[in-house]
Order: C-alpha cells, then structure tokens, then sequence
C-alpha cells in the first residue's frame, strides 16, 4: 500500500490525526521536501515526535519512483510531503503507477496553501483563475508563463495564485516581484505598473504576514522569512473582498475603487 | 637599436593614416617558403640584418619552431614600405603550413584583407595551397601570387626556358582556377594575371623575384633570370631586383587598404545592420566612431599576462577604454595597447581602426570574440574552422599537487587555441586533449610543460570518432523525470549536401531567416523542414516540426540544451554525433513553468534523441588523412608497403623524372607514428604532407571491438546500449 500523507502547511503541528495514525502503522516512512517545505520546522523533529524514522528522498529518486513501488508491493509505504499532497506537485503520475500495479494508494489530505490564501486575504476562492509558479531564472532567461497566465486570467476577471520557486533557498516575494520587472521588460505591455497584489507570508503559522499593494511596492516590504505565497488581483473585486483587505491586509484606500 | 627605433616611430606615424596600411597574411603549402619569405621582407624594411634573413627564420622565434624548422604559431610583425616616394605601412601575418595548424590560418585571415599565396614552382599548387585560398576566399581576402623556388626549376629540374614559362604559366591558372571555382562573382576583379603584376616570380632563399611591373623598371626579366641562375649568381639578381622590394611593391600595389577592403569585407564578416552607428563605423574604418575589436590571436607574455591580438575594425583602442566582451557579461579594461615587431610588442598611446592591435588587459576574452564599446554590438561572425578536431591525448600531472596548476593551465591553452577542445575531469584528474593531429598535440603538451614547468604524463594518441545514423528512425516518446512532460523525437540521415552547406559556414542561426530557408531548400532540405530549423550544432540540425504548441516558445532553449547534450556525446560510445537530423515530432508540456524547468526537459530531450539514434541504423565514422609523398623511384615500393600496411588506399600516382609522388589515403588511427617509420622506410628521403578527408564508416566488422574499446577507456557498460535503456 501507498500512502500520501500531507503534512500541511508551517510544522510538526499541522498533520492530522489520521496521518499521524497512517504513519505510526507504516512499515517505512519516505518523506520529500523538494515540492514545498515545512519553514516552522525540521523533519527530524517531526521524526522524534511521531517516534519514525523518516528517510528523505532527493527528487530524482520520487520522480523514478522504482524504489517507492517495489517496497510499496511488498508492505505500507508512506509519503510525506508538504501542503496536501496533490495540489502543486507532480505526484499524481507516483500514484497512477502504483494503480497500475495494483497498489492500494490512499491519499491523506493536508492544508493546503490555496485555501489558507482565501482565509488569510478574504479573497473569494471562487474567483482564481489558473495558477502559475514564478521559477528562479535559467542562466538570464526568465519564463513568461507567469505573465502570460494573469493576463489570461484579468480577461476573464480572476485572481491568480503566484508559487514561488524553491531552489536551496525559497524564493521570496521580493525576489518574485524583480523577476516579473524582468518579464515586463521583455515583453513591455505595461500590465505591471497597474497589478495589485497580496503577499502571504508563513501561511498556518500564527505570525503570519499579509500586505495588500501595488505588486512593485511589495518588493519592498518586509514579510519576514518564507514560505511566500503571491496572488495577483483580478481588476475588479467584489465588495467584501475589497474590504476584507482593507481590514486584513492593510491595502491602500484607492482599493475601493476597484469594487464593481 | 636606433634603426629599430626609428622604424617604430614611423610605424606609429602611419597607424593613423587607413589608405597607407596594407593588412597581409603569408598563406602557403607546408616548406613552399612563407617564412623564408616574410623574413626577408623585414630585412628589406630594415628590421633585421639581410645576412640573417632566410638563415635566421626570425619570425619562427619559438624554439620549437626552430628545432623542427617549420612554423607553428602564427606570427605578427609592422613594417614599414617605401613605394613610389611614399611610405607605407605593412602589417604583416605568417602563417603555419602544416595542417595541425590550419586553425591559425583560419584566425589570421579574420585580421588581414590581403594575402601573398606562395606556391613551389617545381611543386606546383598542392592541397594545403587550396585549403589555405579557400580560407583566404572565404572571409573575403584578395589573393596576389609568389611563385617561389623559380631556381629550383632551372638547376633542378634543367627546364628550358620554354617549359619554365609553360610551367609558371599552369602554376598561374591553377591557383586561378580555384579563384573561379570559389568566388565567381569576384573572377574579374581577383583574377591573377603576371602582365597586370598580380604574380611575382623569385627565390625566397636568394632573395630576388621578377614582377611585369618591375622588369619596366629593372630591366630584368625571364631571360636574364634564366641565364644568371644557370650560372649561379643570383648575387646579381638579388641586387638588381631585390624580393623584398618587388614583392612589398606588388603588396601595395594591389592588395586593398583598410578603407577600401572594410567596406566589402564588413558584409561577409559581421551580420549586423549596416545603416547602424557602428555598421557605418566599420565600413568607413572609422577611428571616432564605437570600438569594433576582432579577437583573432592571444599570447602570453611572461610580463604583462595574456595578450590579445585582432583587427580593428572601428574607433581607437588605448589604455582605459573598457570594453564589453562578446559571449561573456564581463567587461574588461584596456591595460596596454601595442603592436608586434616579431617576438616583441613595441607599447603605444592609442591604434586607431584598420589596424592590427596587441591589447593586455582583456582577461575574459577568447579566440574569436569581439570586444566593444558597445553593450549591445552583434558580434561578428564566428571564426570557422575547415577541420575538426580527430585525435585526443590523456593528460596527468606527474605530480599530484600540480593538479590544481595544471587545470589552470589547461583552460589557458584552450582559450588560445581554440581548434584545441579540452576536456576537464577534476574527479580522475584525467584531462582529455583532443587537436587537428599528432604533431598539434606534441608541440601543444611540449609548450606546456616548457613555459609552465610542469611534468605530464600523456597516453598514447587516440582517435576522435564520430556517431551518425544510416536509417530513419521510430518515433520516439521521451518522457520527463516528473512524466509530466512529453517529447516525441524522430532521427534521420542528414543528406551530404546540407552537411556540406553546414560546413562551409555559409547558413548560421544568425543570418537573415529567409536567406536560410532557402539556403537549406537549394542543399536538399524540403520546405517545412527548412523553416523548422532551430539548430545547427557541430554539423547536426535539430529541426522544429510541431504546429502551435502552447509554451513552446520559452521551452525550446532547453529542449536545444538537450539535443546539444545528446550530439556531443553519442549513445554507442559517447562520441560526438555527426550529421545527423533530429525531428520534434510533437510536444505535450506542464501547463506550470516549475515543472517544465531545465531538470525535466534537458534529460527527456537528450535521452529520446539518444534512444531514436539507436533505432536508426546507428554506425560509428572514424577520421581519414590523405597523404601526399615523393620518393625516388626505387623506394616506391616501400612507401606502398607502409601504406597497405595501414588500411590505405594509394589514390594516385605521378611519375616525374627519377621521383614518384602519390596520393593515399588511411584512417588516422593507423597513421600515428607514421612520420619516423616513413623516415627509416625511406631512409629519409621521402618528402610528405598530410590532408583532412573528412570521416568514414568504419568496416562493420571492426563496429563493435572499436565501440567497446572507447567504452571501456571511459569506464562505461560493455555493452550496446539498447533504445530501451534511454526510454523506459
């Protein structure tokens, strides 16, 4: 059997119940930290809590797979991984092959960071449009796709979800907000000058920091250390968002007059 | 010292005048006597002793090149000419004849605008003749002729005066049949012709040559010639019409100064546009305007560091012009700036443009780069090599705590020659050299060890060998690590006459995209294929086939990272992949960026070219020499003897008075050690040469101990991989 466990969102805290029942019964307890990371602690604390030991894959070894299925056929196998577990990472092909193979796979769901934005900003869940994750660049190339997707998703009015890359380090929202002045300069339609945005820093903590602004402004506040999340505002709000933010995320009064 | 020194003051007087300066490379036949040639041109200008010229081989100042007597680097020297009551200034290039050293040739003629081919009158036009033309052709050098050895005909051969005439005669339309054949539209201007003084004829070691032109002023013409070398007094010759003087005449004379020649060569070298500020700049070898730097050559000098020689071909060069450095994000500032006087650099204020300059300062520069005012300035066009690098040396520090000096030391040598390719492996401290050939390799491991003392232990020459495929492949789905990307791959010959356009340097990702798509339509390429071309890597295309693929666009540097993976190290043996023609097929790409990073299409991309190369008839091509020999007659069946003894063919035979030359061909891999088992075969009196002739399968009977033998050198599986083992 196969277990995806999500371990949510900050530390040690976030797991449910049923995961930390589904890992006290696994024979081996895997866990990959490459997808996301868990900033409010470290996985030997969560080994020494929980009484496990946790082998740590590096992400060559999670994408081959091999070695999680053959022990997956023979006994209970889980896999730790952080948020819930399917959204924003690619670990949907793992379980399809495990089905192949007649591997039972059960998921254990976690919280996930698109539901803590909604909670954290008042932005309405219903409104996000696609999401997109801005990548460190590749030698000077920086990918588009991020700019590519708001622009799609203001035409249809809808926020966007920003991930931020991890690499050694996660990226942080100031960093993000340069490489989209990088992304403008390429392709000058001057949508940054006018895109409002939320920074969500250390969502399922409880010290999180959220600030509502224009996107260049936010690359200069301070948010403190990582996890950073971003969304871009769609050119209209609902009523209730705007003031949510007000409230919530300190946004400047001229938010008012992006209510429809 | 004081003629020398008064020599630099006129030489820093004419920099600044263009229409004065003649840029000139020396191109020749390995032995045909460039070097005793250009020796005794700086006699003439003064700049050595006239006893020494010819003797002293001045510009062959490495004592490499002295001990073996040919010329090995390529050299730079600034003279100063008096024609017609006024002076000029030659800046002048010797060349290397050996093949090893193509690669300085190529570089040179990037500098010069005009070039003095010498040809052998008893040898004729051999092939080094026409490879070095068509460099000189190719970057659009004018071509005037030195006919030397004239001498040799006369006492050695014992031609009458007719048949000498006949003789320089075909020497002519040899070299101008070339001309035609590679530049037909520029026949007309640059047809070589002795009545309009185009041609010289002489003897470099005696020091005397004949011109049309001169034989007005001297009065001597073939007769004289004739009659004074039969009886052996060429003194008189040499007094009556001195070499340096008709051949420097005919230099200035005919070959373009650096006003004249940039405003065509600008076209040929640099695609950039031309209306532009330094477009403009360089047509008009502008010294005011942007700094436009060709990077042809870089020494080192024990003093000042690395030193980088070019051509200028716009604005001044002097110390603190910080300069913006092609390929790099570096910029470097100007230390000094200098000309060559042979072996010395001689330090000046400033070089204004059309002029060739020695720059210290420039640390992040290389072979074949520009250097540039401009942030933002195109570069010119990349320097092509004719050949290829086919023979590699292993290298080891004899003594382990010179490693760290020795990896150092290598990355120099790279940057200098950039015909050498270098392979780094600080985990075995086994470091690959790979150059033109087995002499290339030894004077390159000799310099090292000389100037740098440091003790290697070198393996014996191996051969560089080539994978290509001789069928069409399947094709091939080649998934991402994270499989949530997918690349559908398809591999195929590549049709001669498109390698053949890849390799004359004539289409570049670079150039205008129309002129390409119909450059690769004429070789053979069919319509969509054409302008599905994304790549041309190392004589491989990688082709874009797909239709409005969402996100391709920001995928395709890493999907080209991935094919030039996979075509320098192919799938049978890690060796490079030649002409070979890669297809995307289709693509089906991650809507997110994150997962369609550098780690998930590089392999995916790599392994699926890798896998549909093994489907498609996958053949290993090894690296051919022709070789060119004279032997007395008697010998003859020795040279064959060794010949056969090395899977060679002998292509042709002449046969002239009591000599035999020949023509044949081998594998390079058979050839090495070639040079001391000829001389004891022969007992020294075979004169050869070698050619590049391109690569060719080897025998399927040898494929798999040849494969395996490199995969074993390399420690990999001893095995042929199968396409399963790419794509699972």
């Amino acid at each position: 059997m196969l277990i995806f466990v999500g371990l949510g969102l900050y530390d040690e805290k976030d797991v449910t119940l049923k995961g930390i029942e589904a890992i006290k019964n696994a024979d081996v307890v895997y866990g990959e930290f490459y997808t996301s990371r868990l900033t409010g602690t470290h996985p030997e604390k969560l080994a020494q809590i929980l009484d496990r030991e946790i082998t740590i894959l590096p992400r060559e070894e999670v994408e081959d797979g091999r070695k999680i299925l053959a022990d997956a056929e023979k006994r209970n196998v889980v896999l730790l991984v952080g948020g819930d577990p399917m959204v924003a990472t690619t670990h949907v092909s793992l379980a399809i092959e495990a089905r192949k193979r007649g591997i039972d796979v059960k998921i254990i769901h976690g919280q996930s960071i698109m539901s803590a934005v909604c909670g954290l900003t008042g932005l309405h869940s219903y409104k996000f449009g696609r999401s997109a994750t801005i990548p460190f660049p590749y030698g000077d190339s920086v990918s588009l796709t991020p700019y590519e997707v708001i622009k799609m998703n203001k035409k249809v009015n809808a926020h966007t979800m920003l991930y931020l890359d991890i690499k050694e380090e996660p990226m942080r929202i100031s960093a993000a907000v340069r490489i989209l002045e990088k992304m403008e300069e390429k392709v000058e339609e001057g949508l940054l000058d006018d895109m409002v945005g939320v920074g969500i820093a250390r969502a399922g903590s409880m010290n999180p920091s959220v600030k509502c602004d224009y996107v260049r402004n936010l690359k200069d506040y301070d948010f403190g250390p990582p996890m950073h999340v971003m969304v871009v505002l769609a050119d209209k709000l609902h009523f209730m968002e705007a003031e949510a933010l007000r409230i919530l995320a300190e946004a400047p009064k001229e938010i008012e007059q992006m209510v429809e | 010292m004081g003629r020398r020194k008064k020599m630099v003051e006129r030489v820093k007087h004419l920099m600044n005048y263009p229409d004065k300066i003649r840029n000139i490379g020396i191109v020749a036949h390995i032995d045909h006597g460039k070097t005793t040639l250009s020796d005794n041109l700086l006699a003439g200008a003064g700049m050595i002793s006239e006893e020494l010229a010819g003797r002293q081989l001045f510009l062959d100042f490495d004592e490499m090149e002295q001990a073996r007597g040919i010329t090995i680097n390529a050299a730079n020297v600034s003279m100063v000419h008096e024609f017609d009551g006024e002076d000029y200034l030659i800046n002048l290039i010797d060349t290397p004849g050996h093949v090893d050293f193509g690669g300085d040739v190529t570089r040179a003629m990037r500098a010069v605008d005009g070039a003095v081919v010498v040809v052998d009158a008893v040898e004729g036009v051999m092939p080094q003749t026409e490879t070095v033309l068509r460099q000189a052709l190719r970057e659009n050098v004018k071509p005037v002729l030195f006919v030397n050895k004239v001498d040799r005909l006369i006492n050695e051969l014992e031609v009458d005066k007719q048949e000498m005439q006949m003789r320089l005669a075909k020497v002519i339309n040899q070299v101008n049949k070339y001309i035609k054949s590679m530049r037909p539209e520029k026949y007309q201007e640059w047809k070589l012709d002795a009545s309009n003084g185009t041609v010289a004829f002489g003897s470099a070691l005696y020091k005397w040559a004949i011109s049309v032109p001169a034989m007005k002023k001297t009065g001597v013409g073939f007769n004289e010639v004739f009659d004074l070398c039969k009886a052996g007094n060429m003194e008189e010759l040499a007094r009556k019409t001195p070499l340096f003087k008709v051949v420097l005449d005919m230099v200035v004379r005919h070959l373009p100064s650096p006003t004249e020649a940039q405003k065509e060569r600008i076209g040929v070298i640099w695609k950039g546009d031309k209306e532009s500020e330094i477009g403009m700049a360089m047509l008009n070898c502008n010294p005011n305007g942007p700094v436009a730097f060709m990077i042809t050559d870089i020494s080192i000098d024990p003093h000042a560091g690395e030193v980088a020689t070019g051509r200028l071909f716009s604005g001044m060069l002097k110390r603190g012009t910080e300069l913006y450095i092609s390929g790099t994000y570096a910029k470097n500032r100007v230390q000094q700036v200098g000309v060559f006087m042979g072996p010395d650099r001689i330090e000046v204020e400033e070089i204004p443009a059309g002029n060739i300059a020695a720059v210290v300062g420039l640390k992040d520069a290389y072979v074949g780069c520009t250097a540039t005012t401009l942030e933002k300035m195109m570069p010119f066009e990349e320097i092509r090599h004719v050949s290829e690098p086919v023979v590699t040396v292993a290298v080891e520090a004899d003594d382990m705590k010179d490693l760290p000096k020795l990896i150092e030391v290598l990355r120099q040598v790279s940057k200098e020659d950039p015909t050498l390719n270098v392979q780094i492996n600080e985990e075995t401290g086994e470091h690959l050299i790979s150059g033109m050939g087995e002499l290339h390799l030894e004077v390159v491991i000799a310099k090292i060890e000389r100037d740098k003392g440091l003790r290697l232990r070198t393996s014996p020459p191996i051969v560089v060998y080539r994978e290509t495929v001789q069928g069409i492949s399947e094709v091939i789905e080649g998934k991402s690590p994270n499989k949530h990307n997918r690349f559908y791959i398809q591999v195929e010959p590549l049709p001669e006459s498109v390698v053949e356009l890849i390799k004359s340097g004539e289409v570049s990702m670079r150039m205008d995209k129309v002129e390409r798509r119909r450059k690769f339509e004429e070789a053979g390429l069919n319509k969509e294929e054409a302008k599905g071309v994304t790549e041309i890597f190392q004589g491989n295309l990688f082709i874009d086939a797909t239709k409005g693929v969402q996100y391709l666009r920001e995928t395709m540097e890493l999907i080209l990272e991935g094919f030039k993976e996979a075509m320098k190290n192919g799938p049978l043996a890690r060796e490079p992949c030649q002409a070979v023609k890669v297809k995307l097929v289709d693509v089906k790409l991650h809507e997110d960026a994150v997962h369609r990073g550098p780690a998930q299409v590089i392999p995916a991309v790599r392994q699926a070219i890798h896998a549909a190369i093994l489907t498609a008839k996958p053949a290993i091509l090894e690296p051919m020499q022709f070789i060119f020999i004279s032997v007395p007659q008697e010998l003859m069946g020795n040279v064959t003897r060794e010949i056969q003894g090395r899977r060679g063919q002998v292509l042709d035979m002449n046969v002239e008075g009591d000599m035999v030359t020949l023509k044949a061909k081998a594998p390079v891999a058979e050839m090495f050690g070639f040079a001391g088992d000829i001389r004891s075969a022969t007992e020294g009196r075979a004169l050869w040469a070698t050619e590049h002739a391109g690569f060719e399968p080897i025998p399927q009977a040898m494929l798999n101990d040849i494969v395996m033998d490199v995969r074993k050198r390399k420690g990999l599986k001893l095995e042929i991989p199968k396409p399963t083992d790419y794509v699972g």
